[in-house]
């Protein structure tokens, strides 16, 4: 994990050296400027001299120039090595997403891809930035003002010693006490969050059985569960700054002890005195700071465990060495299929799938949810790799295509049908960059978008919100499928792509289909069995295996599954409003 | 601010006030620690090296003494960082409640116009910004205030030339301070709008990311990010650089501070001006780099006050938008009838229900019978005055009847859904429940007369049977079990592992559309109400799921006032009346037979299917 997170600093190391390096100037100069100041004192003040006051001071504004200069350095090359550090894990995330194959995708849920590529981004910069700028910073400071000491008085410096070991034991022990609780509190947010989106947005619910009450009283139960965490968390941290203080006091009555004892035995001097009260506020503060910035690290662990987690995946659909870069023609074959989601899974959800599917056909395909329709699809494309068997498309295995080429002929209009923010045109032109506008235009009459998109003031410009939510879902699908059809596909699939389209409208983009593309084998999926009783073919899927195959007549008579479908269609089951008008 | 100061002060006045002591005695203790040096080398140190028999039994005791004021420091200190703990959590904790609390009697209106994003930010950012200020920053601030202080008051004590000194030096620190602060939040908000793009983009694009794959998109995909990914580094650089050289100019301000004091002191001493004396000196030196570092420490913070300050406006924005308001007096109660048939009013769970008037005017009670008859009579509605989204609407459902909506997207169907159970209020007309004007109805009891089945379903983390008791709160497991039978729920429900136990999380995320459907008529039919709205789900669920919803929710039907949002042929046929909508209007409403025979729109929608 650490290498993977070290790897991605490039060309932010720089930054990070130049920091640390700045940082050790600045630490030399505030080390440097109570000892300077014990010599005006004991050289200066005590003897009466003018000028050694001058030459001290004049040394120490030097030093307090040398301090702000690296100190301001330090300061920015922190900022652009961990601000340029974030954007590198940003961008390494991002772009191994690009690479992720849908079986990677599907490892990661889609917020929580978003979780790690903002916040726990977030989270790193900000511990990046705290190590480089304090962790190297405060340990040295802790040390030399030890080491100062030790040369001042040994005896003093063996006493520091002794009472900073017991200040970092005591803050390690409430560190560690306290770190379990935190993790507790977390999880408390977690549900405290949940409860609120959940009644957010499923607020019509909550009002429509008046369960208002109900809620707060379970709210109020959250909160006060995590009320006691907090506390319980926060009452231990509050024994950081009377420890803290105990330690500042204890050691400045003993140091005054002491040190009255050893300025009035000639072993010390009143300046040296001075600094060491300095030197002591010094190792106190380190210390201090160093806990923060540990609490700060431990909490950023998981955020940098699950960057590193998503660097680290690798894609497990790769290009083949030498690749095919041409599809012969729309032709399928699934040859002894079997495929499950997950590697090295005996439980298939496509067993001994055996097709062949002629180029220039229309295939539909039906079946219960779960019955793996989506599944079977997803293969073509080689959106997923196939366990055992092959799927041929052009009388070559998927698996020797070249990807691009191979999905840029097998266009898929998936059932999560993603519109991106941006002018229709635009949406359009991701089936083809080059496309002209003529040809989007003769796309969308095809996928009878056309005329909606003309009803709309700004017709192919207008602008599509994230995720198309400014357009019903029946134009929606609609303009899916214009996307798709611009790629002039060899294969064109249709996962339920027309579920919210009226059925005279699903018809028309049907026969347009037939008519303008009939070269291209097209596969299509659905519920409703008038989508497909044209077809060529309909294949019957339950539960992942191939129930029946052949045309609307031919499972009418042989075929129980598609019989009662058909019954329950007639009955009246089919869709009665028409949703995309 | 001030009104969280407010909220603060109402339950917490005494804490505060030991709080403040707290900080006062710790603080005042920490100065007189410093200042103690003083005292230490001008009144022990040099006199104790001028004797050669040197008697070290006063500076016991000044130790003694010195001792006892840093343990009443100590002891502060912790009062009040412990007092501060309860102070800040009790605040987060009532907030978080008065929040939650406003936010459940909210109309449903704000939610439809407030992206769910924005509200989850004010608990989970607004809110959290608030606990650390609370917590840490606040806290700090009244230390660092008590301490400025009272360390000027030393100083004014021990030499005012030297503290004039120091004052200019502090002033030419807030001077760079307040520079560098102003050029940093610039950039705050050039990085805040950068952030919002990088983590739209990702957003939009990671839950697309099939698609871009089916579209070979990656690398246009790649190159966007990449351009918007700079831009936030940039800012990001720029804003942070900011921040951190704040630390290192003031605290380097306050070296300077530091020198010129001593430089200065040390010629005052030297020259014997004033009366200064090296004791003095020492001290106030001491007390110098005390007074700097909580001003540099202040208006290191001062951002994070501004970013609390507008967390806590956005907090109080929430609390005042304007909750539903309910004025209704009638409610809703069980009964029981003599055997004259006489209605009493009852706890009992008896499946009868009555409206309950109190008439203030006469000071008397009537009960009247809950029969289920809804009327809709020249109703208008829009959701701003301008724009009507419904006209005209009148309906009449006669108790038992059912009511089917139909029409295309946008034609108001959900719309008048919304109205009868008044999530919405009417602009005109009148919707009449028993002859009641609903708007004489308190909500809830009117909610709790109408079933709801949503299209979405929404369901809540917990079990199965805690998600179907959500409609009846005392419903027994039998009862629940039941209504899952009626509803067609139980066979997937018993074949779950852990059954009715099984934990639902996410909004049901474990379960199928159809099943969570099913789910959601059952928690209808266990509150068992005398009317009922439905929403008919267009999701494609496969066929055998939906035959039976559809059985379940006829089932649900029977013998109660529905209204449904129909999508399915069967579905609309038997329903005792259908409602035709079109752009906000009924352009034709009668039984299937009656429509039919018009041949209107209905003949036509009718005509597509078969």
């Amino acid at each position: 994990m650490i290498k993977t997170l070290i790897s991605q600093l490039k060309e932010y190391k720089l930054p990070s050296y130049l920091t640390i390096i700045f940082a050790v100037f600045e630490v030399a100069t505030d080390v440097a400027i109570p000892f300077i100041m014990a010599l005006i004192i004991d050289r200066g003040i005590n003897n009466g001299d003018l000028s050694q006051i001058y030459l001290y001071g004049g040394i120490m504004l030097v030093t307090v120039m040398i301090g702000l200069v690296s100190g301001a350095l330090a300061a920015k090359f922190a900022a652009e090595a961990s601000t340029g550090y974030a954007h590198n894990l940003r961008e390494a995330m991002f772009e191994n997403v690009q690479t992720f194959s849908f079986s990677n995708i599907d490892n990661f849920s889609t917020s929580g891809l978003v979780t790690r590529m903002t916040t726990d981004v977030t989270n790193m910069q900000n511990s990046y930035q705290m190590i480089i700028r304090l962790f190297i910073r405060f340990p040295l400071m802790l040390v030399s003002a030890l080491v100062m000491s030790f040369i001042i008085a040994p005896k003093i410096g063996l006493v520091f010693l002794i009472v900073s070991i017991f200040l970092g034991l005591a803050l390690a022990l409430i560190i560690k006490l306290a770190m379990p609780i935190y993790v507790e509190v977390f999880a408390g947010y977690d549900d405290l969050n949940a409860s609120v989106q959940e009644n957010i947005t499923g607020i019509r619910v909550v009002k429509g059985f008046a369960r208002e009450p109900y809620e707060k009283g379970k709210f109020g139960k959250t909160v006060e569960n995590l009320f006691r965490k907090f506390v319980k968390a926060e009452s231990l941290l509050a024994f950081n700054n009377p420890i803290m203080m105990f330690a500042i006091y204890g050691s400045m009555l003993g140091l005054s002890w002491l040190g009255a004892n050893m300025v009035v035995g000639g072993s010390l001097t009143t300046g040296q005195l001075t600094s060491l009260f300095t030197y002591l506020m010094n190792i106190l503060m380190s210390l201090m700071i160093l806990t923060m910035v540990f609490i700060t690290i431990i909490m950023s662990t998981a955020s940098a465990r699950r960057i590193a987690e998503v660097i680290d995946e690798k894609a497990d659909i790769v290009n083949p060495n030498q690749p095919l870069m041409k599809v012969a023609d729309g032709s399928i074959r699934f040859e002894h299929v079997n495929f499950s989601y997950k590697k090295g899974s005996e439980k298939y959800v496509l067993s001994d799938i055996n097709l062949t599917i002629q180029s220039g056909q229309t295939i539909g395909i039906i079946g219960a949810t779960g019955s793996s329709k989506s599944s079977l699809i997803n293969l073509v494309s080689r959106l997923y790799d196939v366990n055992e068997g092959s799927v041929k498309v052009g009388g070559k295995d998927v698996r020797d295509y070249d990807l691009e080429t191979l999905r840029n002929e097998v266009a898929v209009v998936l059932q999560n049908n993603e519109l991106f923010s941006g002018t229709i045109i635009e949406n359009l032109r991701w089936g083809n960059k080059e496309a002209s506008y003529e040809a989007c235009v003769e796309a969308a009459k095809m996928a009878c978008a056309h005329d909606f998109i003309e009803s709309f003031p700004d017709s192919y410009n207008t602008y599509i919100e994230q995720g198309g939510s400014n357009v019903s879902g029946g134009q929606k699908q609609r303009l899916c499928i214009a996307r798709a059809l611009l790629k002039e596909p060899k294969i064109l699939i249709l996962d339920d792509s027309t579920s919210a389209v009226d059925t005279a409208t699903d018809m028309k983009i049907r026969k347009s289909l037939s008519d303008s593309i009939s070269a291209t084998t097209k596969l299509i999926i659905t519920q409703r069995i008038a989508s497909i009783a044209y077809a060529d073919s309909i294949i019957v899927l339950d539960d992942g295996r191939v129930n029946g195959y052949g045309t609307h007549e031919e499972l009418l008579d042989s075929n129980e599954i598609y019989t009662t479908i058909y019954k329950n269609q007639e009955k009246g089951f089919a869709d009665f409003d028409e949703k995309g008008a | 601010m001030k009104r969280l100061f407010k909220l603060l002060m109402e339950d917490y006045k005494l804490h505060m006030l030991a709080v403040l002591l707290g900080v006062i005695g710790s603080a005042v203790a920490t100065v007189i620690g410093m200042t103690f040096i003083e005292t230490l080398i001008d009144d022990y140190i040099t006199p104790l090296t001028q004797v050669s028999n040197p008697d070290f039994t006063p500076l016991v005791g000044a130790l003694v003494k010195i001792a006892l004021i840093y343990l009443v420091g100590l002891v502060c200190s912790f009062a009040y960082n412990r007092i501060m703990v309860t102070v800040s959590q009790g605040t987060m904790k009532k907030l978080r409640i008065k929040l939650f609390n406003h936010m459940e009697s909210l109309p449903i209106q704000y939610f439809d116009t407030h992206s769910h994003g924005d509200i989850m930010s004010v608990y989970t950012n607004d809110v959290d910004t608030l606990r650390q200020f609370l917590s840490q920053s606040l806290p700090q601030l009244l230390s660092s205030l008590v301490t400025i202080v009272s360390v000027f008051i030393s100083m004014i004590i021990l030499d005012i030339p030297l503290t004039i000194m120091s004052l200019a030096m502090v002033f030419l620190m807030l001077l760079f301070s307040s520079k560098i602060i102003k050029a940093a939040r610039k950039y705050f908000g050039q990085q805040q709008r950068d952030i919002g793009a990088v983590n739209g983009y990702i957003e939009e694009m990671v839950s697309g990311q099939k698609v871009i794959k089916v579209f070979n998109h990656e690398e246009e995909n790649l190159d966007n990010f990449r351009m918007l990914n700079d831009q936030l580094r940039d800012s990001a650089y720029q804003a942070n650089k900011y921040t951190n050289i704040l630390m290192p100019i003031s605290m380097q301000v306050g070296n300077t501070s530091y020198i010129l004091c001593a430089i200065i002191g040390g010629i005052l001493v030297i020259n014997g001006y004033l009366g200064l004396t090296l004791g003095a000196l020492v001290a106030f030196l001491t007390l110098n780099k005390s007074f700097n570092e909580p001003i540099s420490r202040v208006s290191s913070q001062v951002n994070s006050i501004v970013i609390a300050s507008a967390g806590v406006d956005r907090i109080f924005e929430l609390m005042d938008a304007t909750p539903e308001i309910d004025d209704g007096y009638v409610t809703l109660v069980n009964i029981e009838k003599d055997s004259s048939g006489n209605i009493i009013e009852t706890d009992k769970k008896t499946q009868m229900w009555a409206w309950k008037h109190y008439h203030k005017a006469e000071d008397a009670t009537t009960y009247q019978e809950v029969k289920g008859e809804i009327e809709i009579a020249d109703m208008n509605f829009g959701y701003n005055d301008d724009k009507m989204v419904l006209q005209n609407i009148t309906v009449h459902a006669k108790p038992g009847q059912k009511i089917a909506f139909v029409g295309s997207t946008g034609a108001g169907k959900t719309t008048i859904t919304n109205l009868i159970n008044r999530f919405y209020d009417i602009q005109e007309g009148k919707i009449r429940y028993d002859g009641i004007n609903i708007n004489k109805i308190k909500k809830a009891d009117l909610r709790r007369s109408l079933g709801l089945v949503l299209q979405d379903t929404h369901l809540f983390t917990g079990s199965i049977m805690d998600n179907i008791r959500f409609g009846r709160l005392d419903a027994t497991d039998e009862a629940c079990i039941k209504a899952a039978k009626l509803a067609n729920a139980d066979s997937f429900i018993s074949r779950l592992p852990k059954g009715y136990e099984t934990e639902l999380t996410g909004d049901g995320a474990n379960l199928s559309q159809g099943q969570r459907q099913l789910l959601a008529i059952a928690r209808a039919a266990v509150a068992d109400p005398p009317a009922l709205i439905l929403d008919e789900a267009t999701s494609s669920i496969d066929t055998r799921t939906e035959i039976l919803v559809q059985r379940g929710m006829d089932e649900l039907m029977k013998d109660r006032t529905s209204f449904v949002i129909a999508h399915r042929l069967s579905t609309v046929k038997n329903s005792d009346l259908i409602v035709v909508l079109e752009h906000g209007r009924i352009v034709e409403q009668g039984n299937h037979a009656e429509l039919m025979e018009i041949k209107g729109r209905y003949y036509q929608l009718s005509a597509n299917i078969a």
